[in-house]
């Protein structure tokens, strides 16, 4: 099962976090320090698995990537296979890429739903649910087009592309 | 920054990230966020707000708690929003609170409603994010509320909607199995969906159920199979293709569920192999994802019953992951090497160097990965290279969590394996300096245990020999600021019954460090009381032996200063030190008799000795004592308040454990005859009782924490608990003598810690380690291979009882044994490309027919002998050589020698001579081919001894061994 997800930069800011097992708040704030102070502390070149047994108790492991200015982080139990959540992350990242072109850590910022929706699409309550990177924006796409015709007054949730267009328009 | 405008968000939430950005400390941070809550609250209470604003609002309250900031006023609105028809609110609305809600937060119950409504929608989306809602927000006592909805959703049209509502039924059982045992079933028609996602999303849950209940499942095992080659064959569409590998994710979940279906059953494995071995053969070894696929395979091979092809093949592997210069594909092939080391010992052979490597790296999480292989891998012959090293990565990190797991591992090593008590001293010192706070206290007393029994029997030098070089170094070590408790207790114990043992120092010396160590931590009650327990067992030794005691001035000011002392316990120590020093020689001797730690004491269970006080009492009308279990009923006035507390919580509901029962509430019933009797007790029966304070370091924890409750653990037990708690009755020496230690104990034991880990380190549970783990059992038994198990794991005390048996044993495995006993010190020892060789010479030469009972006799011989031998020290170089030849020949030319007793007892001398001088580097090599810890050891030695200069590639490595 997967424990967590959580984005954050390289400075230690959270940009995007979920536990599938319910936290308190205080204790995902302390929790997601605890995973900086590790991750700050790997130097380069090393492997992208950490221990995470100090931190979130027993049978946990921590996979993270650091990808420009953020680190993405899943937190699961042995029973899951360690490189294949690294391609997991890959997967996301990639989803994240397809939507918001060349995708950066501001987009995350300013597409809090649209991210959650997307990892919504791929891990649902802890669970590998999709692991196509197409078949996530199909649906993500479908959301899309249903929200931008519920809610014609908002563009938000548009990938920048559309936005440009509509803009140009 | 420009194209900020383009996200739709309004310019507040954009400053505000911007300012937040660019805060410069975590205080600013907070006053920005604290404003905006400010703003927040301010602006969600305003009536009749746009939905696009408020949408924004709570997206931005979301922002607010992702940095830690409370924003419950918040709450409620998220919920208002999921009740909104339009689905991109609805599905903020489901956001927010899936992010703010926990499954038991009041507000659950607003939501259900909605949840229920959305999961009958036409739209499907719509159903998805109800089904998102579901796998987080619906608690055990909600679920009745949407189960039949999900299970009709598992028929949906939609192979997104199947998805979702196998996960959420998925989630349920997690939840609360009971309540969806009926419904299980669904999963298993779940796995032949149309759809590759559904049935992917459906291994998820059977992953669950499996591990869980194995054996219902079995019959999945051809379909699961015949799945995963389809899959593997790209018979899925295109689009689960993933880096050029077909539906990798999914393949991975399938070799998870056939690991847990083939293991330990042949019938089910052999279903697996052709298609493990197709999977193996096509992986994509270039690929991320398919090393991932690889890697699940040997776990899977490594899980199954064994097949030889596979099992190459998965060695083939994992030597591509560990020659590799990923870090993330060695660290995958560590632990698929300690995997695979269960099935085939000798594998780790061939990857020592990569392994001594991976111990160097500079990743931390590489290098415990290694060191959990390692300690899988420990053995006699290799625990003083492994130990030294988990010993220096102790010192040297900080996480206290790891230093606790990896100081306990190793304490486990090093009494398991130990090849001389003297080691283990020394070693266990190294614990104590450095982790001392950490470690179980158990694991103190283990090693008091250890200096008062030593080698076990008939070995009094030996044991006089341990105990003065303990002595020696913790005099060493005392000046030392700063030990932690657990040590200066060993000490102190130590120090007391043995520190004037072998006239080395004089007792003024010693009683001296005693008082030293008292008032440097003068704030640790429990130290206190093992020095003054130790002073007091110094001065009567001091008595006894007729010599006049000469109590220095600063021993009698901490005398005086305990005996006002506020610990009842100290202050009694106190009194009974006094009281000591004011006897004579004899009655001193029998008080405190010298080097009585491991006696016997009778214990009178039914406390026969007071039958004459209990009567006269009864005489003068006291009333009778009644059992507690006859005791029902009556309520007196000590237990009355906890009685009402009972009482008053029996009206709600209690969702805590009952607490056990509480001794003290019955204990005063008996109070006229058994407090009474615990007092009188000292008087009548001076045996049991005065040994006691020999034992000092059992006793002084138990009183200090709960002191004054004698009465409380005669009436539990019987007299026996009197002198410590249960935990140590039966483990500890002092209590039990050695042979009951030995005989009874032991037997005693082995029913409660049959279960236990092998973690607990209980000493006398260490004697029955065959008995101990199972588990560990078969890993010893697939590193030293076959049976020499029982005989290798025993603890180094009977060690040297059984240790002919045990060469015997091992000898008569000849060849084989020999070569997985070759372990990391070999490896280490010899010059690498050297020791590949001789290890794969061996290897192959292994199946050779010996005849083992004649090696069995010669080597029982032989091994007489050398112990003979050895024990003289002076020539203790002849008998090793000639062992190390025997040991060489009968490796490389097993096929040869059939009677080692004859080949050796002719031709030693002549041989040897000419092969020790001849080869020196050749003799380093084999000097570590160790049969036996013993012998390992006294290969060691020699080495250093010979001051042979180690000539490998790696000179690091022999520093282990050469010190």
């Amino acid at each position: 099962m997967i424990r967590a997800v959580m984005v954050m930069n390289t400075l230690g800011k959270l940009r995007l976090s979920k536990f599938y097992d319910f936290q308190p708040m205080e204790k995902q704030q302390e929790l997601i320090r605890h995973v900086y102070a590790v991750l700050s502390s790997r130097p380069e070149n090393v492997s992208n698995f950490v221990d995470a047994e100090s931190i979130f108790g027993p049978d946990t492991r921590l996979v993270y990537k650091n990808l420009a200015t953020l680190y993405f982080v899943f937190v699961f139990d042995s029973s899951e296979n360690e490189l294949a959540m690294l391609d997991l992350i890959q997967v996301f990242v990639e989803t994240l890429d397809k939507c918001f072109r060349d995708v950066c850590e501001l987009d995350i910022v300013f597409n809090y739903s649209k991210t959650q929706t997307i990892l919504d699409e791929i891990i649902s309550g802890g669970q590998l649910l999709e692991t196509s990177s197409t078949e996530v924006m199909k649906t993500v796409e479908e959301i899309t087009k249903l929200e931008a015709a519920s809610s014609s007054s908002s563009s938000s949730l548009l990938p920048k592309s559309l936005v440009a267009w509509r803009q140009g328009q | 920054m420009g194209s900020q405008g383009g996200f739709g968000q309004s310019k507040e939430f954009l400053d505000l990230i911007k300012s937040i950005g660019e805060a410069r400390s975590k205080a600013e941070e907070d006053r920005i966020v604290l404003h905006e809550i400010e703003t927040l609250k301010r602006r969600i209470a305003e009536p009749d707000i746009p939905k696009r604003k408020m949408k924004e609002y709570i997206i931005r309250l979301i922002y607010v708690e992702m940095l830690g900031h409370d924003a419950s006023f918040g709450y409620i609105h998220a919920v208002k929003m999921t009740h909104d028809d339009n689905i991109h609110l609805k599905r903020t609305g489901y956001l927010a609170v899936t992010q703010f809600l926990n499954e038991d937060h009041d507000l659950i119950i607003l939501i259900v409603n909605t949840i229920q409504k959305d999961l009958k929608s036409d739209n499907y989306l719509v159903v998805c994010a109800a089904l998102n809602a579901v796998c987080r927000l619906i608690n055990e006592e909600t679920i009745p509320a949407v189960l039949p909805q999900v299970v009709d959703l598992l028929r949906h049209q939609k192979e997104a909607v199947r998805k979702k509502a196998v996960m959420a039924l998925h989630r349920f059982y997690q939840k609360s199995p009971a309540s969806v045992n009926h419904l299980l079933s669904n999963f298993r028609k779940k796995l032949c969906d149309n759809d590759p996602g559904v049935m992917g999303a459906t291994l998820c849950p059977l992953f669950d159920l499996i591990t869980i209940d194995v054996n219902s499942y079995k019959d999945l095992v051809a379909s699961l199979a015949s799945i995963l080659k389809q899959v593997a064959e790209r018979k899925l569409p295109k689009s689960y293709e993933y880096h050029q590998m077909p539906a990798p994710f999914i393949q991975i979940k399938l070799l998870k569920i056939l690991a847990l279906l083939g293991s330990g059953d042949k019938k089910a494995s052999e279903q697996m192999y052709t298609i493990l071995g197709e999977i193996m053969r096509k992986c994509d070894s270039t690929s991320n994802i398919g090393n991932a696929v690889l890697y699940e395979c040997i776990c899977c091979i490594s899980s199954i019953h064994p097949n030889p092809k596979l099992l190459e093949s998965a060695a083939d592997a994992i030597s591509k992951f560990l020659k590799s210069d990923s870090h993330n594909l060695k660290y995958l092939g560590i632990d698929a090497l300690g995997r695979l080391i269960k099935m085939s010992p000798e594998i780790a052979e061939q990857h020592q160097l990569a392994v001594i490597d991976c111990l160097e790296d500079p990743d931390d999480t590489l290098k415990r990965k290694t060191f959990e292989l390692l300690y899988k891998m420990t053995k006699p012959s290799n625990v003083e290279v492994i130990v030294d090293r988990m010993i220096d990565y102790m010192i040297s990190i900080n996480d206290n969590h790891y230093k606790t797991e990896i100081a306990s591992r190793y304490v486990e090593l090093a009494e398991q394996f130990a090849p001389s008590n003297q080691w283990f001293i020394q070693t266990m010192n190294k614990v104590f300096e450095h982790a001392g706070d950490l470690v179980n206290i158990k694991v103190a007393h283990n090693l008091m245990r250890l200096i008062a029994e030593g080698f076990g029997e008939d070995d009094d030098t030996a044991d006089t020999q341990l105990r003065s070089s303990a002595v020696d170094s913790y005099l060493r070590i005392v000046g030392e600021p700063k030990l932690p408790s657990a040590f200066l207790q060993v000490i102190c114990w130590v120090l007391g019954e043995y520190g004037t043992a072998d006239g080395k120092y004089s007792a003024s010396y010693i009683t001296g460090k005693l008082c030293d160590i008292a008032e440097a931590y003068s704030t640790d009650d429990t130290v206190k009381a093992y020095a003054i327990s130790a002073l007091m067992k110094i001065f009567s030794f001091e008595m006894a032996a007729g010599r006049k005691v000469d109590v220095l001035p600063e021993c009698q000011s901490l005398i005086e200063e305990l005996l006002a002392s506020h610990s009842t316990d100290l202050q009694q120590r106190a009194y009974e030190l006094q009281a000591i020093l004011g006897l004579d020689a004899q009655a001193a001797a029998s008080v405190m008799p010298t080097d009585a730690s491991c006696e016997d004491i009778e214990i009178d269970k039914d406390l026969s000795f007071l039958n004459g006080y209990v009567q006269k009492s009864l005489e003068k009308g006291a009333k009778p004592y009644i059992p507690e279990s006859e005791r029902s009923g009556m309520v007196d006035l000590n237990s009355f308040r906890s009685h009402e507390q009972h009482e008053a919580s029996a009206h709600t509901l209690r969702f805590e454990a009952y607490e056990l029962p509480k001794p003290v509430i019955p204990s005063k019933t008996a109070t006229p005859v058994m407090q009474s009797s615990s007092s009188s007790a000292l008087v009548p029966v001076p045996e049991p009782s005065y040994p006691t304070e020999s034992f000092q370091p059992v006793a002084p924890v138990s009183s200090t924490s709960d002191a004054g409750s004698s009465d409380l653990r005669l009436r539990l037990d019987g007299v026996q608990k009197k002198w410590g708690r249960s935990t140590y009755s039966t483990s500890s020496t002092s209590n039990t003598d050695t042979l009951t230690a030995q005989n009874g104990a032991p037997q005693r034991e082995s029913v409660t810690s049959s279960n236990s880990r092998a973690r607990e380190f209980s000493y006398d549970s260490r004697r029955q380690q065959p008995e101990i783990s199972a588990e560990k059992q078969k890993l010893a038994a697939s590193l030293f291979g076959g049976a020499a198990k029982s005989d290798k794991r025993q603890s180094p005390a009977s060690q040297k009882v059984s240790k002919t048996p045990t060469q015997a044993v091992e000898k008569s495995h000849g060849v084989k044994s020999a070569v997985s006993e070759s372990a990391l010190a070999d490896k280490i020892v010899q010059p690498p490309p050297d020791l590949l060789d001789l290890g794969e010479a061996s290897v192959s030469s292994a199946p050779t027919s010996v005849d083992p009972f004649k090696q069995l006799e010669g080597l029982l011989d032989l091994s007489e002998n050398t112990c003979t031998l050895n024990s003289r020290q002076g020539s203790a170089s002849a008998p090793d050589f000639m062992s190390l030849y025997g040991e060489t020949t009968s490796n490389e030319q097993s096929s040869r020698v059939v009677d080692p007793l004859s080949g050796f007892s002719t031709t030693t001398t002549a041989e040897m001579n000419g092969h020790g001088a001849s080869t020196g580097t050749q003799t380093t090599q084999q000097l570590s081919k160790g049969v036996s810890t013993k012998d390992s050891l006294e290969r060691d030695a020699l080495v250093r001894q010979l001051g042979v200069t180690p000539t490998g590639q790696n000179p690091n490595l022999f520093k282990d061994l050469l010190g």
